[in-house]
């Protein structure tokens, strides 16, 4: 890695739309108009940013109901946790596991390992790159089946409607939760992973 | 590399991007702080909506489950039960209520809960929809402010609502009878309220019972309404017959109570909030008129008073104008007898006219019991006096008679007595009742027995004849009648229309008849010819021969 030249070293930055090679001071890509950057703009201050608000929101997700469901005039609203506890208590622990894992394994594991890319970048840390840069690849990839949760909510609400007999209405924690993911694919999408390799020059 | 891509105008740009870059870099901490503010703001709405906890005692927690039951008013949640436990000494459960903060005027003194689950009774049924929701805490409050968080709840729902449209009035009763909380108010028939509560006085010698009347039939509550208890059939039996009474078939079971202004010109003034009336026990006694203040008086009874009960009436000339309220034994020792010490109360008012009249004769006097003795004194001179007599000649009931004996004997009246004591006789059954035995000793002195005896003896003899008659006479007298029967068999044959008897006869009526013409003609002869007598018959002269010799042929 060290043997071949650094962008930066030859005063060179790649359009982040065309590919295009441009001189380092050019603002915009002559080719697409593109503004042109060596790094994202920002990425750390972006990517806590987001990251910080996924962790707010988080709380309320986990705190307030998800879904009220009521069954024979007898409602009750359920939380994550507790639709999860509910699913173990009453056998069914495969599809506890899974809601866990989507909903509580999955945010986590994300915040944390977000969380530890970004003080690692920030501080140029050397240790463990290769291991950091499969980290990210895979927040991203796992990023998009946190939203498991709320096609969940979405699909049974929008099934279970048999007014008297039983019914399932979205509560306001499942908007959390969503906005929770969203934000947490905001702050994956605006950290720069080129950031883990700066540093590298010493 | 630069050289062949720079251009002039490129310049400006970097510097405005830079510039733009700053300022949207401080921008994007704006997420955070939305999501932030977002988060503060729940918390502090949730402060905020944060109502009152208050805690709410039950007998059981029968249907009530931590962080579902919730608490409704008119079927809105104001609150949810956030923990049940046991009291310490487990007589009730405690339930703890999380109010919302809207329902924090349900916190207060004069709030009411209780439990809304299925309830089945005799004035209907209630709370079905909780029968798949589940039971939940009901909850009505009322005007007071003062701050409150431990309560009682109530066994049974409240029959009225805070803020129903109506009025409360209060009635005063001498018993509850079958009604209860719920039980219904009857106008003409129709339901116009219910029975929202009762309670017994604090001496216990009366009931006061709450009652609700919806509008808009508040406007007929009068202050000359009356009110009565419903309950139950009221049976009739007077001169015009047999009379079944109802207000509806549910107070029949369930009880019900029933108001009405008495017809006549009444004062019409709509009752007040809370006006007080009496529950009278019947519709006759509910529109009779009031009876006032009761006078209290004694009589002394020397004979049995067996059929005489508390609650008897007293009356005068036809008219219940009291009752008797006790009946105590009392021992002579002059006399070593028993009196019968009865306690009346007579209300001066059912005398009506005529005692207001006396009431204006008699002196007033502070004393009331002085100015009832003044009254009665010159009655008693005049033969008023007191008689148990009999009711009803089945059950032996007695009502205390007051009347007018001229020919009474005369008794001493003590007008300072206290209580008045009024002179009684006996009553005319008493006396009946001496002749009764009077007669039974006449009976009992016949000698049944002795008749009896004699009687046997008699019936014996009587037999003895009686078998003589049967083997002797009767034999003889069945051949009597059948030597009868054969004289009047021949005396039948003889006179038949084909018997000789017969025919004789009529040829002997014949001859006779034949004799009596010859006669006749003799006779016209002789009065032609007397002389013939004497010279007999001349000779005939020839053409009339043949007479002549009729006549001749017939003379010998």
């Amino acid at each position: 890695m060290t043997t071949a030249p650094r962008a930066r070293e030859l005063g060179l930055t790649g359009c982040h739309t065309c590919g295009l090679v441009c001189a380092i001071e050019h603002a915009q890509c002559p080719r697409c108009g593109s503004h042109l950057h060596p790094r994202k703009p920002d990425s750390l201050a972006r990517s806590w940013a987001f990251l910080i608000a996924a962790l707010i929101l988080y709380i309320p997700s986990n705190v307030l109901p998800v879904m009220y469901t009521s069954m024979l005039g007898r409602g009750e609203a359920s939380t994550i946790l507790h639709g999860v506890v509910e699913f173990w208590k009453s056998g069914s622990w495969d599809i506890a596991l899974l809601i866990f894992i989507a909903s509580v394994a999955v945010p986590s594991t994300k915040f944390l390992v977000l969380a530890t890319l970004l003080v690692s970048a920030r501080r140029q840390s050397s240790w463990a790159r290769l291991q950091r840069a499969r980290l990210y690849r895979f927040i991203e990839l796992i990023g998009y089946w946190s939203m498991l949760d709320v096609v969940v909510v979405a699909l049974v609400c929008a099934l279970v409607q048999f007014h008297l007999l039983g019914t399932a209405e979205p509560r306001a924690g499942i908007v959390f939760f969503g906005l929770v993911v969203v934000l947490t694919m905001f702050a994956a999408m605006s950290f720069d992973p080129r950031l883990i390799w700066d540093g590298d020059e010493e | 590399m630069s050289d062949e891509d720079s251009t002039p105008p490129a310049t400006p740009p970097p510097v405005s991007v830079t510039r733009r870059r700053r300022w949207s870099a401080g921008l994007i901490w704006l997420v955070p702080a939305v999501a932030a503010l977002i988060g503060i703001g729940m918390v502090i709405h949730n402060w905020a909506s944060e109502g009152p906890v208050i805690e709410i005692s039950f007998i059981t927690a029968e249907g009530l489950e931590a962080g579902k039951t919730q608490v409704k008013y008119k079927e809105v949640v104001i609150g949810l039960v956030d923990s049940i436990r046991l009291a310490g000494d487990n007589t009730h459960v405690v339930v703890r209520v999380n109010l919302s903060k809207d329902a924090a005027g349900f916190a207060t003194a004069d709030a009411r809960y209780w439990v809304v689950r299925p309830r089945f009774g005799t004035s209907g049924v209630s709370g079905i929809g909780t029968l798949l929701s589940g039971a939940y805490i009901g909850a009505d409050n009322g005007e007071s402010h003062e701050v409150k968080k431990r309560f009682v709840g109530l066994e049974r729902p409240p029959a009225v609502i805070h803020g129903s449209p109506g009025k409360r009035f209060s009635l005063a009763a001498s018993d509850i009878g079958s009604l209860d909380v719920g039980s219904p108010v009857y106008y003409r028939r129709i339901q116009v309220g219910r029975l929202a509560s009762y309670e017994l006085d604090k001496d216990g010698r009366q009931m006061h019972v709450d009652i609700f009347v919806d509008a808009p039939y508040d406007r007929f509550v009068t202050v000359s309404s009356r009110f009565w208890n419903a309950s139950g059939v009221d049976l009739n039996l007077d001169a015009s017959g047999l009379k079944l009474n109802t207000q509806s078939l549910a107070t029949v079971v369930a009880g019900g109570i029933a108001f009405q202004t008495p017809p006549g010109p009444r004062d019409a003034t709509l009752a007040a909030e809370g006006a007080q009336f009496t529950l009278f026990d019947d519709i006759q006694t509910a529109f009779a008129p009031p009876d006032g203040e009761p006078d209290y008086m004694q009589m002394r009874f020397e004979q049995s008073l067996r059929g005489l009960s508390v609650g008897s009436q007293v009356d005068f000339r036809g008219i219940i104008v009291g009752k008797v309220v006790s009946i105590q034994l009392d021992y002579d020792v002059d006399k070593q007898g028993f009196p019968l010490i009865v306690g009346v109360v007579i209300y001066p008012q059912r005398f009506g006219r005529a005692g207001e009249k006396i009431a204006q004769l008699a002196p007033m006097g502070n004393d009331e019991n002085m100015r009832l003795a003044h009254l009665i004194e010159p009655m008693v001179a005049r033969g008023l006096r007191a008689q148990a007599r009999t009711g009803n000649l089945l059950t032996g009931q007695l009502y205390i008679a007051l009347d007018f004996l001229p020919n009474a004997p005369k008794v001493a009246f003590d007008p300072a007595a206290r209580p008045v004591e009024l002179p009684t006789t006996p009553g005319s059954f008493d006396r009946l009742q001496e002749q009764m035995t009077g007669l039974v000793n006449k009976i009992d002195r016949i000698p049944l027995e002795a008749i009896g005896k004699r009687l046997d003896s008699t019936i014996a003899q009587l037999d003895k004849i009686l078998r003589q008659v049967n083997e002797a006479t009767l034999p003889q007298f069945n051949a009597t009648l059948a030597g009868a029967q054969g004289t009047f068999g021949s005396a039948q044959k003889a006179i038949a229309t084909d018997a000789p008897l017969q025919q004789n006869l009529a040829q002997t009526l014949a001859e006779m008849q034949r004799a009596a013409r010859s006669l006749r003609v003799l006779t016209d002869y002789l009065g032609i010819h007397p002389e013939s007598l004497l010279r007999g018959k001349p000779a005939d002269p020839a053409p009339r021969a043949a007479p002549e010799q009729d006549v001749k042929g017939n003379k010998p």
